[in-house]
């Protein structure tokens, strides 16, 4: 029932740690034991809550890693100030508990039936969600075509590398590092901006369907190129994870 | 359901310690220094930036940036207390008191309106911003204010909930009667002593 | 923080008691229509403040006051909710 449902996703759920991941030195995707998971869509978040011993609780949202039908992910940045971050990352361990809400959000959603093509655009930790999207593509033998332009500042702090690299055939995967360029290196250097938008974004002609994610500034500076590049504003879904 | 304690998660505050007397109920004290905002920064430029007291529509009084910093200004000490339970201890502002600007103009009002470019407003009454415990404030830790702190300038009301030193003000509106301020219409203390924990209207 | 409705999916689910971020918002001021997840958030102050992206009117405010959801939805001029798909009867 519809009410259900709701309830099903307001409620908080209480979420064991099945594995810990280390993604790169600052990264960590945790997978979750959740035995009443309504399943999820990707590019959806879930809400995590973590209570103290004294009774003091923070809440954090967090885009789902994972793709339906597979073990509940999420992929967590290590923030260098943050509160609940260098928890997760380098505190929690399996069997450890948190209280989880969702799933989250439906606007900044893909499935097989959104069609495409599909042009997926990550600053960063904004890679998180659109990973989600690919593996969900991947999982429902979808044909929709689809890239990936993925900024960050090395090689090193690239999210899911060998898992990307993976993709190489099925759907088109490209890096553009902003800080440093290893030797030898053929991928993209500096920021996204519509010369490269040009080599990589699919033509507006084609109807194609964009989806960036990563921090706030990024995400604007990508928008506005590719509504430049004359694609429609409601086939641009953005989310923006804030800081610089 | 009680919710299940996470292992090993608790707060991240600098323990008080001998500083614990100087924390309001319900604070605690951070490291950092949050950026709290109700909506995006404004650029104002500095060449049309005045700080204005005005009363019942006509502008009293009004001050360019090149006549604010012509103004005496002071260097200032003081604890910050965020409704949001953050303070932040012994911070160094440097700013024109209010009073300055106030002791220019002929008034009897009761009640003052503090805005901002944005359209930020907050509430408080005279004596709190014209006794000294208020600025202009221009200036953190040594060096100009930074937008997302409310540079160019803010006010600085130490003495009350962080809400009331509102971000990028532009002046004040002098009133006969209260009223509510952005937050303060929405649930907030109308006046916010943190002492007396006055977060909320009816605290 | 600058963000947008995206971010505060679970707010809203608690305040609607339904999934927001796709639902289309009009703006009282300007009459911008959009989802709610294409909205510019400012979170983490004493409430959380919805804006217009087009002329950053306010168009909602969630203070969270003693335990309850306080909502001012003044700015909104509109808003278009999918409503639940229907149970098999």
């Amino acid at each position: 029932m519809a009410g259900t449902a709701v309830r099903g996703r307001l409620s908080w759920q209480v979420a064991t740690v099945a594995a810990v991941t280390e993604e790169t030195d600052s990264v960590r995707t945790i997978a979750l034991n959740l035995p009443d998971w309504p399943g999820h869509r990707a590019g959806q978040h879930l809400d995590v809550r973590l209570t103290a011993e004294d009774g003091y609780s923070a809440e954090r949202s967090y885009s789902i890693a994972s793709a339906d039908g597979e073990p509940v992910a999420i992929t967590v940045e290590r923030l260098d100030n943050g509160e609940v971050s260098p928890y997760l990352t380098q505190e929690l361990r399996e069997g450890d508990q948190m209280e989880v809400r969702g799933p989250i959000g439906d606007w900044f959603t893909w499935g097989p039936h959104d069609g495409g093509p599909l042009l997926l655009i990550a600053g960063g930790s904004g890679v998180v969600p659109l990973r989600a999207i690919l593996r969900h593509r991947k999982r429902s033998g979808s044909a929709v075509p689809a890239r990936l332009l993925y900024s960050s500042r090395s090689l090193a702090e690239v999210i899911y590398r060998e898992e990307l690299n993976e993709y190489r055939g099925t759907a088109e995967v490209r890096y553009t590092l902003t800080r440093s360029r290893p030797p030898g290196w053929g991928g993209f250097s500096g920021r996204v901006d519509d010369t490269m938008l040009a080599r990589v974004a699919w033509p507006a002609a084609e109807r194609p369907l964009a989806f960036i994610c990563g921090p706030t500034p990024f995400v604007e500076a990508v928008a506005e190129l590719l509504v430049a590049r004359h694609y429609p504003a409601s086939r641009v879904k953005t989310e923006r994870f804030g800081g610089a | 359901m009680t919710s299940p304690v996470s292992r090993g998660f608790h707060r991240i505050s600098r323990p008080a310690g001998a500083d614990a007397g100087k924390l309001p109920p319900g604070q605690h004290v951070t490291g950092d220094y949050p950026v709290l905002s109700a909506g995006p920064t404004p650029h104002t430029p500095l060449e049309e930036w005045t700080f204005a007291v005005r009363q019942g529509g006509t502008t009293l009084r009004s001050w360019t940036w090149q006549e604010l910093l012509a103004l005496p200004a002071e260097t200032i000490t003081v604890d910050i207390h965020c409704v949001t339970r953050w303070s932040k201890l012994g911070t160094v502002w440097q700013g024109v008191p209010v009073r300055t600007l106030l002791d220019q103009i002929d008034h009897d009002a009761q009640y003052v309106l503090a805005f901002s470019d944005g359209g930020y407003t907050t509430n408080l009454p005279v004596r709190d911003v014209a006794d000294g415990r208020a600025w202009v404030a221009f200036d953190y830790d040594g060096r100009p204010l930074a937008p997302e702190h409310g540079g160019p300038a803010r006010l600085l009301v130490p003495h009350l909930y962080f809400w009331k030193s509102a971000k990028w003000v532009r002046g004040l509106e002098l009133l006969d009667h209260d009223q509510p301020g952005f937050w303060e219409s929405y649930g907030y203390h109308n006046y916010g002593d943190p002492w007396r924990e006055q977060r909320y209207a009816g605290d | 923080m600058a963000l947008d409705g995206n971010a505060i999916g679970g707010l809203l689910l608690e305040v609607f008691g339904s999934e927001m971020t796709s639902a289309q918002a009009s703006c009282a001021a300007c009459g911008a229509v959009g989802p709610i997840a294409e909205t510019a958030v400012y979170v983490r102050g004493p409430g959380t403040v919805v804006r217009c992206r087009t002329c950053t009117n306010v168009l909602m405010v969630i203070a969270r006051v003693r335990g309850l959801n306080c909502v001012d939805l003044t700015g909104l001029g509109a808003l278009d909710v999918r409503a639940p798909a229907d149970c098999p009867s």
